[in-house]
């Protein structure tokens, strides 16, 4: 950990990237104390206004103000993000994990069901899903989740299968240990890195997914204060009102790229052809 | 060679089935009675029991599954539950859009991308790498939706210029063609190029550090020489494998730029028959384009190997 912190200091478009991606934690977990009123409260004498003291990033065609939705947005985007790629993570970690270790005809079950999903583009995938689920926050997670689950199966297969050629698992399993223990204890710490770096990844394509989806009207509801949303309910007058777009298009853009910047960082640090 | 091609086809059949069987599925467990989607809440019992009747739903899911999948492996999709039209001609029409689309956008991104990696790796850790970096984490990180809208924006805002809307199709009129598909296809390439771009810098400069670089630079040979005919073209593969996912994420990236820029695509006809709940459509449809995904990863395979003799498919 030290030295990942002293790899980081030396890559500065790492820590900025790092920086970014704290203050849309804090953003998120601060919200309400952040934003100046409440992202659903309508002031009905000041539709469509554009930046002022009293609503610096104007407001929208309900009289919303658009700071305050952009802040709890920032929320919105935030728990999409760890949500779906914890549900996409955790389940790619168990298949890639069983399908890496076991590998023969569990592997072969696993990585053909893991084919069929990959043949599918991701947002036309997770389209698919939301249409059975119902369009709505925690449907839009689910969706997203199971269209990452197949590419954190293939890393940690990947991984394991290069970690298990070592002698160090083939003297723990000459002796006797368990095949969960050898898994637990000796495989999963010794496939974290690429894991991590997937996880970094997946957030960003996660945040961006949610948008999409509910840009197209498939994923989060109005009124909630979602990025995607606020895109597409502003395309209809953007020419007459261009802060209702533009400054929700800023945070999808920055916090994507810091979550960009970071990754590509911790891909580089945690890399060992790279050390 | 062809061994291996007619093997991998062979692994095609299970997948592909495996995709018609998931996505037939879905379609037959979103919640509600599709037929009353379609007729409305006042359509007569009798008027409903007739469309399940005409559509198979009436039957038991496994005999829709084989009475679909064997008229799909005979050429017939079926029809339309909306409007009554034939699947597969509707898809094939709409297919050519969608697929002009990802070639321009493709090219657009090459274009961009292959020159700005390579310099960006020939002049390493100077301000030129930097800003190429930055620019290609840029170009991944702007959602295609949110460029598509601002450019639209702008181009309105400061040019009092819109895109033209409808569609011609390039052999009718091409100027017009063209017109119509360069704003969507900058958007796409924008996209495509970061990644492209990132690793094109990466594999370039893990060939500039090999020895028969450094043999060849030993010799005398240009520097130009040894960047375009050694370094790029032993570069190419991975940079082909990024282009290959490139153009299958485009084919479904297409859904919400062709929904932007008002374009009759396969995008389009999928999400409006998802929203409609137009069964046949969508798994006529995502049959088709997985269909198109996979074999497009089966070409850049094959080409591989043409780039670089080495790798032998058994």
């Amino acid at each position: 950990m030290k030295q990942f912190l002293a790899r980081l200091k030396q890559d500065k478009v790492g820590l900025i990237g790092f920086t970014g991606i704290i203050i849309v934690i804090l953003v998120g977990v601060f919200s309400p104390l952040i934003a100046p009123y409440s992202p659903e409260e309508m002031f009905t004498d000041h539709t469509m206004e554009g930046p002022s003291s009293q609503f610096i990033f104007g407001t929208d065609e309900f009289g919303r103000d658009i700071f305050s939705r952009i802040i709890f947005g920032t929320q919105v985007s935030l728990q999409v993000g760890v949500i779906a790629v914890g549900i996409g993570a955790g389940c790619g970690l168990v298949f890639g994990l069983i399908s890496g270790y076991f590998q023969g005809k569990v592997d072969q079950i696993i990585m053909r069901i893991m084919d069929i999903f990959f043949a599918f583009p991701d947002i036309l995938l997770a389209l698919a899903i939301v249409a059975v689920l119902g369009p709505s926050l925690t449907n839009t997670m689910i969706a997203i989740g199971i269209v990452f689950t197949p590419v954190f199966t293939r890393t940690v297969r990947a991984a394991v299968i290069a970690v298990k050629e070592n002698e160090y698992i083939t003297s723990a399993t000459a002796i006797g240990v368990p095949p969960i223990k050898i898994i637990y204890r000796h495989i999963t710490p010794n496939i974290l890195a690429p894991f991590i770096v997937q996880i970094t990844l997946a957030l960003s394509g996660a945040i961006l997914t949610e948008a999409a989806l509910s840009f197209l009207g498939l994923g989060i509801q109005p009124p909630n204060p979602s990025w995607g949303v606020m895109l597409d309910a502003s395309r209809t007058y953007m020419e007459f009102a261009p802060w209702t777009i533009l400054f929700p298009a800023i945070a999808i853009v920055f916090t994507i790229f810091c979550f960009n910047l970071f990754g590509d960082s911790l891909r580089d640090i945690l890399d060992p052809k790279m050390k | 060679m062809y061994a291996y091609i007619m093997r991998r086809l062979l692994l095609l059949i299970p997948v592909l089935f495996g995709v018609s069987v998931f996505i037939f599925v879905i379609m037959r467990i979103v919640p509600g009675d599709v037929a009353m989607t379609i007729l409305g809440t006042d359509a007569t019992p009798e008027s409903l029991a007739q469309l399940r009747k005409d559509f198979g739903l009436d039957l038991p899911i496994y005999q829709q599954y084989i009475q679909w999948i064997t008229g799909v492996l005979t050429g017939d999709f079926g029809e339309s539950m909306r409007t009554g039209k034939e699947v597969l001609p509707d898809i094939l029409s709409r297919f050519k859009l969608t697929f002009e689309l990802t070639l321009i956008s493709a090219v657009i991104s090459w274009i961009i991308a292959i020159p700005l990696g390579v310099i960006a790796a020939v002049r390493r850790n100077t301000r030129t790498d930097f800003g190429v970096r930055i620019i290609s984490l840029l170009g991944v990180s702007v959602p295609n939706f949110a460029l598509a809208t601002v450019l639209i924006l702008v181009l309105a805002l400061f040019f009092s210029y819109s895109p033209p809307v409808g569609y011609v199709g390039f052999f009718e009129d091409p100027v017009k063609n063209l017109q119509i598909m360069i704003l969507p296809s900058i958007v796409l390439g924008t996209a495509m190029a970061g990644a492209v771009m990132r690793m094109t810098r990466s594999s370039i400069l893990e060939i500039l550090r090999q020895d028969f670089i450094r043999t060849i630079r030993a010799k005398g040979a240009k520097e130009r020489v040894v960047i375009f005919q050694h370094a790029l073209r032993n570069a190419m593969i991975p940079i082909l494998t990024i282009i290959g996912m490139q153009i299958g994420t485009l084919l479904g990236g297409t859904v919400i730029i062709e929904q932007i820029f008002s374009l009759p695509g396969l995008g389009q006809l999928v999400l409006t028959a998802i929203t409609q709940r137009d069964f046949t459509v969508v798994q006529g449809a995502v049959l088709f384009i997985a269909f198109v995904f996979v074999m497009i990863n089966l070409l850049v395979d094959i080409i591989y190997s043409y780039l670089d003799p080495r790798i032998t498919y058994k």
